[in-house]
């Protein structure tokens, strides 16, 4: 019998081209996604080299960084001369599959992989963006390239790559009443810190990920990065399985058989050693909030801004003295009650049917505080359409939420979207870095539901007291 | 690429933990700036005064670190997006090495695609250096050598440093990644043979 194994390393293992030796191996990319940022400047930088898309069917282009969502939007100028036109004329001449705005596949690329069925049970997934972990929930080997291994990607079809080592992290017992997947990984970052994940693949497991629907899994996996991992998974089940069952790329038939019995096998064996594990007792977290400027400046709803002079490490006392700053909070305030400008529902992390499903519930029958500017962005063209089915739209904007078309928007501004200097957003998004959402904003992580509570206050407040 | 074998300069020290790539360069130039132009908004939020002006405080507009070659950085250093024009802003400003405790995994793999040897060591070795970098004079420069993996303080015992074999073959001789892979399309096509067997749903 073989030695037990991760869940990483049998996927690891399945894609070897070649063992280069120190750990580092040459490895098949079943999926390349690209995008209008990384990715056009990729197809720029391979023609340039006289070189071509090696696998162009393994390839799959969407615009999702630089498009407006603004619903009159005519999709012209600067951005589109220079990202999204580009991405589309390069793409029909390497023979690379585009999904265009207005399609029924547009969307945000780690929404829409999933949804088209793209994405797999035990694939490779690389896009040269840091949240490609996204698609560790469903048990892809996915993690966030640059663009000149894009590029390499795109020319060879491999990439090189070192072996992580492994972390378990096991979420245990039932998720308590108003706490969703982003409160769990904002707990765990706030926890272990935004470095913790250095070096490592992290798969996630335990009685509350096994409960958990699989984009819920999504959410999780898509804050690796914030933990300083650039991998995380969780190994595929029945909830998977039933997932991709029918969607558009997804095998059919014998292939479908065979592909289920395949996936069925990748999961951790008993005894497969780790190089660490940690456990999370789920019954201790309570929603959660960012308050300062990394995903680690984070506490419960029930939480105060920190106070530096009480942090006795010289260089977390920095960090935190230098985000008090930026942030304009005072040390000691609760976070509970701080007043807000704007609120943002979407983003790779939070704009699937379930997260507006989610904010909807809380938001029905309800009005935004009068001041605050509310946005939904859904993720995919796909998600758009559904909620729309079933009326989600109207709850949005009859509450006074603007809902617009899909795209990466407000989590990172690219497109234009900002956020006016000075001004407090809560987010469903995943970075409240300094100017993330535009020069001099100022970013608060949340959940779904979190985040349509703050719109209906005004203010950061406890979805919990607000739901039902 | 450039090749990198070794480096005498000033280390300027930027101590910060978790300095994302957000800092290193904002989004908005990602998408109008080009790669060779990217170094003008290098740390722009932190380099340069509202007014536009350059921050007289920040480390690399005060003498003797205007320039420097060798960034000493914090934990954590370039974390957040895989954006490389991160890099390419680090890159264009001159910097060919930086020494900190850890990196942001993703920026760390970027900057041996551009030439910059990113070097991993304990924090209180970097601590060391920084005193040293902050005393000024002479005692500043530090000089790098790959093929040796040995840091030089100008004042001060050598420090020697790991490195993957892969990564510093990469970075001595200036190589092509792909122009490397491509020698193994063989090996490739036969994966992909194979493969298209075990797993036919992955070929769409």
């Amino acid at each position: 019998m073989s030695k037990p194994a991760t869940l990483y390393d049998k996927v690891w293992d399945q894609h070897v081209v070649s063992d280069l030796g120190d750990g580092v191996s040459l490895l098949h990319v079943d999926r390349n996604f690209i995008h209008d940022l990384s990715g056009t400047r990729a197809l720029r930088a391979l023609a340039k080299e006289d070189r071509q898309v090696r696998y162009p069917s393994q390839t799959f282009a969407c615009p999702d960084h630089t498009v407006s969502t603004d619903p009159l939007s005519d999709h012209t100028g600067e951005r589109y001369e220079r990202c999204v036109d580009p991405l589309r004329e390069l793409s029909a001449k390497e023979g690379v599959r585009f999904f265009d705005m207005g399609s029924p596949e547009f969307g945000i690329i780690h929404v829409i992989g999933p949804e088209l069925g793209l994405t797999l049970p035990g694939t490779l997934v690389l896009c040269g963006d840091s949240h490609t972990c996204t698609h560790g929930g469903l048990g892809a080997l996915a993690w966030g390239i640059g663009v000149s291994e894009v590029a390499h990607v795109l020319a060879t079809g491999t990439v090189l790559q070192k072996k992580a080592k492994r972390l378990r992290v096991n979420f245990e017992g039932t998720v308590p009443y108003g706490v969703s997947a982003k409160d769990l990984i904002l707990y765990l970052i706030g926890r272990e810190g935004a470095a913790s994940g250095d070096g490592y693949a992290v798969e996630y497991a335990g009685s509350a990920i096994r409960e958990m629907d699989v984009e819920a899994r999504m959410t999780l996996c898509n804050l690796s990065i914030e933990m300083g991992a650039k991998i995380g998974m969780i190994a595929a089940d029945e909830k998977t399985i039933e997932y991709v069952s029918g969607r558009e790329y997804a095998p059919t038939g014998d292939a479908w058989e065979a592909a289920i019995e395949h996936w069925r096998g990748l999961s951790s064996d008993d005894g497969a050693v780790f190089d660490k594990e940690l456990v999370v007792d789920v019954a201790d977290v309570v929603p959660q909030v960012t308050w300062g400027t990394s995903p680690e400046h984070v506490v419960g709803i029930d939480g105060f801004v920190p106070d530096p002079a009480e942090e006795i490490d010289p260089d977390k006392r920095r960090s935190l003295e230098a985000a008090i700053e930026y942030t304009n909070l005072i040390p000691g305030t609760a976070l509970d009650g701080v007043p807000i400008d704007r609120v943002f529902i979407g983003s790779c992390t939070n704009s699937r049917l379930s997260d507006l499903r989610a904010a909807a519930a809380v938001v029905k029958g309800r009005k935004v505080s009068g001041h605050v500017g509310a946005w939904v962005v859904p993720g995919s063209q796909a998600v758009k359409d559904a909620a729309e089915a079933e009326g989600l739209d109207v709850v949005f904007r009859d509450a006074g939420f603007e809902w617009r078309e899909p795209g990466c928007s407000l989590c990172v501004g690219s497109n234009g979207e900002t956020i006016a200097p000075g001004q407090r957003c809560v987010a469903t998004s995943n970075r409240n870095f300094v100017g993330r959402q535009g020069k001099g904003s100022h970013t608060h992580l949340v959940s779904p539901v979190m985040a349509a509570a703050a719109a209906l206050s005004g203010c950061i407040t406890d979805a919990r007291k607000i739901e039902g | 690429m450039e090749k990198f074998s070794t480096l005498t300069s000033v280390a300027a020290p930027m101590m910060q933990s978790n300095v994302d790539t957000d800092i290193i360069v904002p989004m908005d130039r990602m998408v109008t700036a080009d790669r060779n132009a990217m170094h003008t908004f290098a740390f722009e939020p932190w380099r340069f005064l509202s007014d536009g002006s350059e921050n007289p405080d920040f480390v690399l507009n005060r003498d003797p670190f205007r320039g420097a070659k060798i960034l000493l950085t914090g934990k954590n250093f370039g974390c957040g997006s895989s954006r490389e024009g991160a890099v390419w802003a680090i890159a264009g400003l001159g910097i060919r090495c930086l020494i900190g405790s850890s990196f942001g995994n993703i920026f760390y793999n970027n900057c041996f695609q551009n030439g910059i040897l990113p070097i991993k060591l304990p924090i209180d070795i970097i601590e060391d250096f920084t005193t040293l970098a902050n005393s000024g004079g002479n005692a500043a420069v530090f000089e790098v050598d790959l093929d040796k993996c040995l840091i030089m303080p100008s004042s001060g015992d050598p420090v020697p440093f790991d490195i993957e074999p892969n990564r510093q073959t990469q970075l001595l001789e200036g190589l092509d990644d792909v122009g490397v892979t491509l020698k193994r399309r063989g090996e490739i096509e036969q994966f992909r043979e194979l493969d298209r067997r075990n797993r036919p749903w992955i070929y769409v």
